[in-house]
Parts: structure tokens; sequence; C-alpha cells
């Protein structure tokens, strides 16, 4: 398990994709930053950042995910790991957690711009803290998510385009909520957005059903994916 | 060493593999020959967890592949289709992730470097694996296969796409890897097996439809013995005579080549040698036999007819329209 998850974080800078991931999420989580903090304005919030930074996940996670599984598929080592003394479990979490740790390790560089604040004011910390934490537990959901449609394909664009859709219903279907009117749908549509849940974080609110959410919800997405490889064996 | 039993591969309601059974002795080196799409893969795939089964048990070693697949997998060095490599990997860093995802114990240095001297890839150590040949990319997939030195070595064509040179030298590479490893090989190149293999496989149509020894499988499959005698004669008479004599089944002219000689086609009931009695009773009327051929089914010949036509008539029909191509040649 060790060495796949070292040999798939090695490969993510063997490639250029790995730092163009990064250059993406620090060029842009940069200048939201400065835009929703630095620049006088009304709305000028590091919550609205944070949001942002959310939003941001619909278009960077997929650059990671995208590859986990489909390159396997099509470069057919699939079958190396598969045929090794590895279980389905070891080698997803593997996978997971090496597109976990550059997401992680970029998120957290990108938390270097707080610094700033400190610098002109007094930033809650709360607020900073408890949405981080968040944000990284959302961000493994939305990977984990990624790591499955990954499972699917062998074609790294629909990998993306997929992972990308399920993130957009995760992530802004809640912004559809003005326009229902059925009361039933709008619960379940907030109950599984991962948006909402995020809102409390960015008022300094630390919610526990939250996190439990988040974990959850990486959980599930993780199996699925063990499910689909050994029901791909099965058939 | 390796037991399968009444291996069933289903998807839907077709056959991929239908009922196979067979066991490998610990030190021998298996071919698995078939026409492309007989199941060789599949039955490969089974036996190494890649996939499972409909139905049926595969046990390496003891270890039931789908009870306890880690512990069964520890014991099987594979080698897929395609060599498993990752491209933008060098060789050196390829074999050392085989090393740890297999979680070997051995020294890793002296084990890897004996690895590659094995299969002569030691000059391409520290090179991208992307920039390597076709020959170079399989031997590193050799080497992935040897990596924790497993008990069982299993190849899926290991030749396929190869130049004749480097083909051999697989081939020599494999005959090594026998004496201390229990090897399975599949293709659908004959000579390969014949060269190579303790034992032959032959699959078709989903079905095992033989398992014997190299040096018997051509006895088993020739229903009967034919030879290609050259005698100096009368044609007419000489034909009648060989008819006559004790063990012939079927003879005909093949064509007469030389003024004064005629080749002729002789098929004698199985595991009968007429070679003698023709000699005696030909030499005794005079008419000197100055050529005598084997035609032995050669293995290809085997395979085909095992493969094409498993009714006996055609194949009967097929053997008469060879002779008289012969004959018209």
């Amino acid at each position: 398990m060790l060495a796949i998850y070292k040999r798939e974080l090695r490969s993510y800078f063997v490639s250029p994709i790995g730092y163009i991931f990064v250059a993406i999420f620090l060029i842009a989580s940069g200048l939201l930053f400065s835009y929703c903090t630095l620049q006088a304005g009304t709305g000028s919030s590091v919550s609205t950042y944070l949001t942002l930074v959310m939003y941001m996940f619909i278009i960077v996670l997929p650059l990671l995910t995208m590859k986990l599984f489909s390159d396997e598929k099509r470069m057919r080592t699939e079958q190396l790991l598969l045929t090794s003394p590895v279980s389905l479990m070891g080698m997803v979490v593997a996978k997971f957690l090496a597109a976990y740790t550059v997401f992680a390790a970029t998120y957290l560089i990108s938390c270097l711009d707080f610094l700033v604040l400190y610098q002109y004011g007094t930033p809650n910390a709360a607020i900073l803290l408890g949405s981080s934490l968040a944000i990284l537990l959302a961000g493994g959901a939305c990977i984990a998510i990624g790591v499955f449609i990954s499972a699917l394909t062998e074609n790294q664009l629909i990998a993306a385009l997929g992972t990308m859709a399920i993130i957009v219903f995760f992530i802004l279907t809640s912004i559809l909520n003005g326009y229902i009117d059925n009361a039933v749908i709008r619960s379940v549509i907030n109950w599984v957005s991962i948006m909402e849940r995020f809102v409390n974080f960015t008022s300094g609110i630390f919610d526990f059903n939250a996190i439990v959410y988040y974990l959850s919800l990486s959980f599930v997405f993780l199996f699925l994916t063990v499910r689909v490889y050994d029901k791909r064996r099965w058939n | 060493m390796i037991k399968i039993e009444h291996l069933v591969k289903r998807y839907g309601d077709k056959y991929a593999v239908n009922d196979i059974s067979f066991t490998v002795e610990e030190g021998e080196i298996v071919g698995f020959l078939g026409p492309n799409g007989a199941g060789k893969t599949t039955t490969m795939s089974m036996l190494t967890g890649f996939l499972s089964s409909t139905s049926g048990r595969a046990e390496i070693n003891g270890i039931d592949i789908l009870e306890d697949p880690i512990a069964a997998k520890r014991q099987i060095g594979y080698l897929p289709e395609n060599p498993p490599v990752y491209m933008e990997m060098t060789v050196r860093e390829y074999l050392n992730f085989i090393y740890d995802l297999k979680g070997c114990t051995l020294n890793r240095s002296m084990h890897l470097k004996e690895i590659c001297d094995t299969v002569r890839i030691s000059d391409v150590y520290d090179r991208v694996i992307r920039n390597l040949s076709k020959g170079y990319r399989q031997r590193v997939g050799i080497a992935q296969a040897l990596v924790g030195n497993p008990k069982v070595i299993i190849f899926d064509e290991p030749t396929v796409g190869l130049d004749p040179k480097q083909i051999i030298e697989i081939r020599n590479l494999i005959k090594t890897l026998g004496k201390s490893h229990t090897v399975i090989l599949s293709t659908h190149i004959l000579p390969e097996v014949q060269a190579v293999c303790d034992r032959i496989i032959i699959i078709n149509k989903c079905k095992i439809v033989a398992n014997e020894k190299t040096e018997d499988i051509s006895k088993v499959f020739e229903g009967s013995r034919r030879l290609s005698i050259k005698v100096c004669g009368p044609t007419s008479s000489v034909l009648s005579t060989i008819r006559g004599v004790e063990g012939v089944t079927y003879a005909e002219v093949l064509g007469s080549h030389d003024a004064d000689s005629t080749s002729y086609l002789v098929e004698s009931a199985p595991g009968v040698d007429i070679r003698k009695m023709l000699f005696n009773t030909l030499a005794a009327k005079s008419w000197p036999i100055i050529g005598i051929e084997s035609m032995g089914a050669s293995l290809e010949d085997i395979f085909i007819s095992v493969v094409d036509e498993p009714d006996q008539t055609t194949r009967k029909k097929r053997r008469r329209n060879r002779g008289d191509a012969e004959k018209e040649a």
C-alpha cells in the first residue's frame, strides 16, 4: 500500500499534472484572496474567499483524480496492482491518499495568505481554522468522488468531466434552492449539499455534523470504488 | 503446485472458459496452447486472481485464490499480455516499486541485480521505460514477475511482438527459469511450446482438448502413422502389393518424380511400425525402396486438426485432399 502511495505521489511530479494543479490552485486562490479581502468593497470578507475556494474544487480537483485509475486501465498496469498481494481497499486508499496529500499540501501553502490578514487586522481565528478544516475534509470528499469516477473509465477526460459534474451537484445545487417550491426536494438538496454545511464554518461555528458528513461522503465513494473493482472481477 | 478444478467463467450466457481442470507439478513448464479467443488469458487471469471464476476452484500451492487471495498472489509472478510497466519510470524505479509492492524481504539490491542479470536488462537499468524497445519492455515485464522469487511464474504470450533473436533469448530464459520455478506460459505459436514446455495443454472453444507430455502429444493425436516411400518398380503392382502388407490401412500414389521410381503415401494403424514389413515384402519382389520418410503429424497438424475440425471424417477428407495436392506437385 505504501508502495502504491509513493509511486502515485511521485507520478504527480514527474508529469506536468502535479505542477499544473499546484500552480492553478495557488494562483487562483491568491487572486481570489486578494480580490475578496485586500480590495475594498462591500462584500469584502475572508468568508467569501473561503466559499470561493470551495467553488474552485469544481475545476481543480478533477485534475488530480482524473488519472488515478483511468490511466492504470489505459496502460494495462491495473493487472499488476490487482494481481499483487495488496487488498483492493489498500490500493484504493493509497491512491486516494496520494491525491489527497497533494491537495492538502497545496491548500496549506495557500493558507500563508492568511498571514497578510494578521498584518492589517485581527481576523477571527475560529473562522480560519474551522473553515480550513472543513475545506480539507470537503476536499477529501470531492477527491473520493474523483477516485470513484476514474475507476469507471479509461478516458481521463471523461473521468475529469464526470467528476466535475458530480462535484457541481454536491457544491452548487443548493444555489437553486431559492427557485424550488417543493419543500421536500429543497430539504434533500440541502441535506446532501456540501456547501450548505460549510456556511456555518464561514461564520466561525464548528459544525460537527458537517465533519461527520464530509468523512462519510469520502468513505462512501472509496467504498464504491472498491465495489467497482470487486464487481468487475466477478463479471 | 497448481490445481485447477472445474473452472468456469461465464459472461451472461456466453462461456469464456468452460469446465477446465488440470494440475501442474512443481518444477514443470506447461504450455497453454490455443487460438486467439480460446480462453487462455481468461484462465490465467482467474489463476492470478485478476478475475474471479463463476464456479470451480484454483489453488496455488494449496492456497485457494478466492479464499486467501493475498497469500496466493504472493506465490505468483505474472506477466500479462502487455507488460504492465509504468512508462514514466526508470527500470530501477520500477523494479524497486515492484519490490515494495510485493513486500519482499530478500536483500533488495542483490535480489534486483540478480534478476536484471538473469533477464539481461542491467544495461538499461537507469533508462526510462518509455524509451525502451518492445523487447526490453517485455524483459522488464519478465523481471517484474521474478521479483520476490515467486514459486509459480505465469507468462501470457511472452514472445508476442519480439524479433526472432529476442524470441530465442526469451525461450532460453524461460527454460532456465523452469529449473527453479513452476512455469505456465500461454501462446498460439506452436514451435514455442515444443521448444520450451514439458507438457502441453491445448485449449479450444473454452475447453481443454488435450493435456499431454510434449513428447507424447503427437502420438495421441495421430490416429494413424503416415509414411511417404519411394519405390522403383511398376506403379500399379507396387501399389497393390503395398496395400496387401499387413498393417497398412491406406495407400495411394503420390506421384512419380523420377523415370523409374514412384512415391506412395502409406498409412498404417496406430502403434504399428510397418517399415520393416514393407521393406521385406518389396525386397522379396526386388522392387527396391530408395526413400522412406515419416510424415508423422507435426504439432502444427495436430493443432489445426484439434482446433479446426473435431469431426473425424472431415479430417480424413482433408488429409486425402492434401495427398492429392502433393500428387499434383
